[in-house]
């Protein structure tokens, strides 16, 4: 493995998040500290209601953290403003868009937000920034269809264009294989695989295809009830990190296979 | 795409249609004004009193109202994410109603001195701006706690119904006149304005517009929903208030000057999509306007009974077109663009 010294996008130093309600607070997760590099495709996985959304809503400033402080770029995230954020960090989130009556290319050409005019008037720039962000996701069939033609997967690799078109150094991405069959899984995966090798841009998702992320991924993230640890799936593996994500009674972890397995 | 060229032709005629709508509007009345002597007295060459006092204002009146409305109910139905939006289902009429009865009728509870102080047509105009500008940032506040977009409908309604019910309430203790002029204002008028309340209208009305068009990038990125466009560097909070002073503003005033025009707000922005068939604003804006006025100066002229010697209230009108429409959307609803 090649360990260099990349550049580290985003780094969290004894992170807490959680909820802050007016009288308590509601820890999820405290002590995290992560480094996410250039160039990485970076999985995060956990067990459903382990906080792996809580996580990536503080990273990308949807909800303040609760102590502890996040770098993007190593510079403190809360000090960015919303158009610098923007320049920097793009998102694909699970909820729906709420106009699917946008043809494909105008959705995409909305990434190009926080680089347009006051009107948002594309430049020559913008435009093949877009034309570019299509063709490294292979959609140029699809580019003068209206959203709401498409299929779950086909929508998906829209969404991720458009974030590629934002142009930015890092990209999260919510859970972007829910509602995906094996094949689109994969293939969402692979996708995302090729743009930070081809692009060095930083890709950061949440999953619970584990199986997959540990094939896929240049490094992942695992979140339990009692810690979270980061590094690469092999590692991962070594250290032990699933066997302790899922109870044991149900479902065991083969470090074998890198593969879980129902228990019989 | 962003092509703006593909939509010429379109536009072009939409001009077009406005500027015969707007002769035949002037032209048509109890009176009917052959156009030879409408040019005549535009151009200065002949004095025509009823056309330069009457039929001109109220032609320009119509064009203010109609786009005004239809740009606020487009505005409305971004913001709130809800195809059903506009100003009439939030709210802001009502407001703008309460503002008017508490001024014509309260007056008369008030009696004496304010009564004479209280109904000159400026009171009026400031009480409906004052009222519809107060239920929007009521809705708005409950709509920054509430994320459901019925229950934001829902609670447009209910102001509807607390305003109705203060409005009985007023006119309980009213005398019949006033309550006539109450009634009168609620029917809607295009005709009762002077050059110079135009004049003061169309001053409002513009800054409501340019709000509008400083928030056609930021209305776009809310095609993709909140959360999306704050990643894309929108100050909410901002684009928000911004869009909400603007509809209060264009909402306000023409309620203020017209009384509450019903559902041209809600099926002009509907109508214009469907002709359009884009969500971009950066056409729909300019669309909603031409289509906005057309809609109302055609109204405006079939109220105006041609030949004959009565004059329909234009409330009546408007929601006797916008009602089939809405109807109309909603069992075609499937194909439905927003």
């Amino acid at each position: 493995m090649k360990e260099k010294n990349q550049h580290i996008i985003l780094q969290t130093k004894n992170l807490s998040i959680g909820y802050q309600s007016n009288k308590a607070e509601t820890i999820v997760a405290s002590n995290i500290n992560l480094e996410l590099k250039e160039g990485q495709l970076i999985g995060l996985v956990g067990a459903n209601g382990i906080g792996k959304s809580t996580l990536l809503r503080t990273l990308t400033q949807v909800q303040p953290k609760l102590s502890g402080a996040i770098y993007l770029n190593n510079k403190p995230l809360k000090t960015y403003s919303n158009i610098e954020l923007a320049q920097t960090m793009s998102l694909v989130l699970t909820e729906q868009i709420v106009s699917k009556n946008l043809s494909v290319f105008e959705l995409i050409a909305l990434g190009r937000q926080p680089y347009t005019n006051w009107v948002g008037n594309l430049s020559e720039n913008d435009i093949s920034t877009v034309n570019k962000a299509i063709s490294q996701t292979n959609i140029e069939s699809l580019k003068n269809k209206k959203c709401f033609e498409l299929s779950d997967g086909q929508l998906q690799k829209v969404m991720i264009t458009r974030a590629l078109a934002q142009d930015t150094d890092l990209i999260v991405l919510d859970e972007p294989t829910t509602h995906l069959d094996m094949y689109h899984k994969v293939y969402i995966l692979k996708l995302l695989q090729k743009l930070a090798k081809e692009t060095g841009k930083t890709i950061l998702f949440s999953s619970h295809e584990i199986d997959l992320a540990i094939q896929l991924c240049d490094s992942m993230i695992v979140m339990s009830k009692d810690n979270i640890v980061s590094d690469s799936p092999c590692h991962l593996i070594e250290k032990g990190a699933f066997s302790n994500l899922f109870p044991k009674d149900m479902i065991v972890f083969d470090e074998k296979i890198g593969s879980f397995r129902v228990k019989k | 795409m962003p092509n703006t060229n593909t939509y010429k032709v379109p536009f072009l005629v939409l001009l077009l249609l406005l500027i015969l709508c707007f002769f035949a509007n002037i032209s048509l009345g109890s009176v009917s004004v052959p156009f030879k002597s409408i040019f005549e007295s535009l151009i200065g060459t002949a004095d025509n009193y009823i056309i330069q006092n009457y039929r001109l204002p109220k032609a320009f009146t119509a064009i203010l109202v109609g786009s005004g409305l239809g740009i606020s109910g487009l505005l409305m139905q971004t913001l709130f994410r809800n195809p059903l939006a506009g100003p009439f289902v939030l709210g802001i009429s009502s407001g703008a109603s309460l503002g008017v009865a508490l001024i014509i009728l309260g007056a008369g509870i008030f009696g004496g001195l304010f009564s004479t102080l209280l109904i000159s047509k400026w009171s009026i105009v400031i009480a409906a701006s004052l009222g519809s500008f107060l239920v929007l940032l009521a809705v708005l506040i409950v709509s920054s706690r509430v994320r459901d977009t019925m229950a934001i409908l829902i609670i447009g309604l209910m102001f509807g119904s607390i305003t109705a019910a203060i409005v009985s309430v007023l006119s309980y203790f009213s005398s019949a006149e006033q309550l006539q002029q109450y009634i009168f204002w609620g029917f809607g008028s295009l005709g009762n304005l002077s050059w110079n309340e135009l004049g003061i209208f169309f001053i409002i009305y513009s800054f409501g517009i340019v709000m509008s068009i400083i928030s056609i990038k930021g209305l776009n990125t809310l095609l993709l929903g909140e959360n999306y466009a704050k990643s894309l560097g929108l100050n909410i909070k901002k684009s928000r208030l911004i869009i909400i002073i603007a509809t209060s503003l264009l909402a306000g005033t023409i309620t203020a000057f017209a009384g509450p025009i019903a559902f041209i707000g809600l099926a002009i922005p509907h109508i214009t999509r469907q002709v359009f068939n884009t969500s971009n604003h950066k056409v729909l804006l300019p669309a909603v306007f031409l289509i906005g006025a057309i809609v109302m100066l055609v109204c405006d002229s079939i109220a105006q009974l041609p030949t004959s010697d009565y004059t329909l209230p234009i409330n009546a009108i408007t929601s006797l077109i916008g009602a089939p429409v809405v109807i109309w959307l909603l069992v075609r609803k499937r194909k439905m663009i927003f």
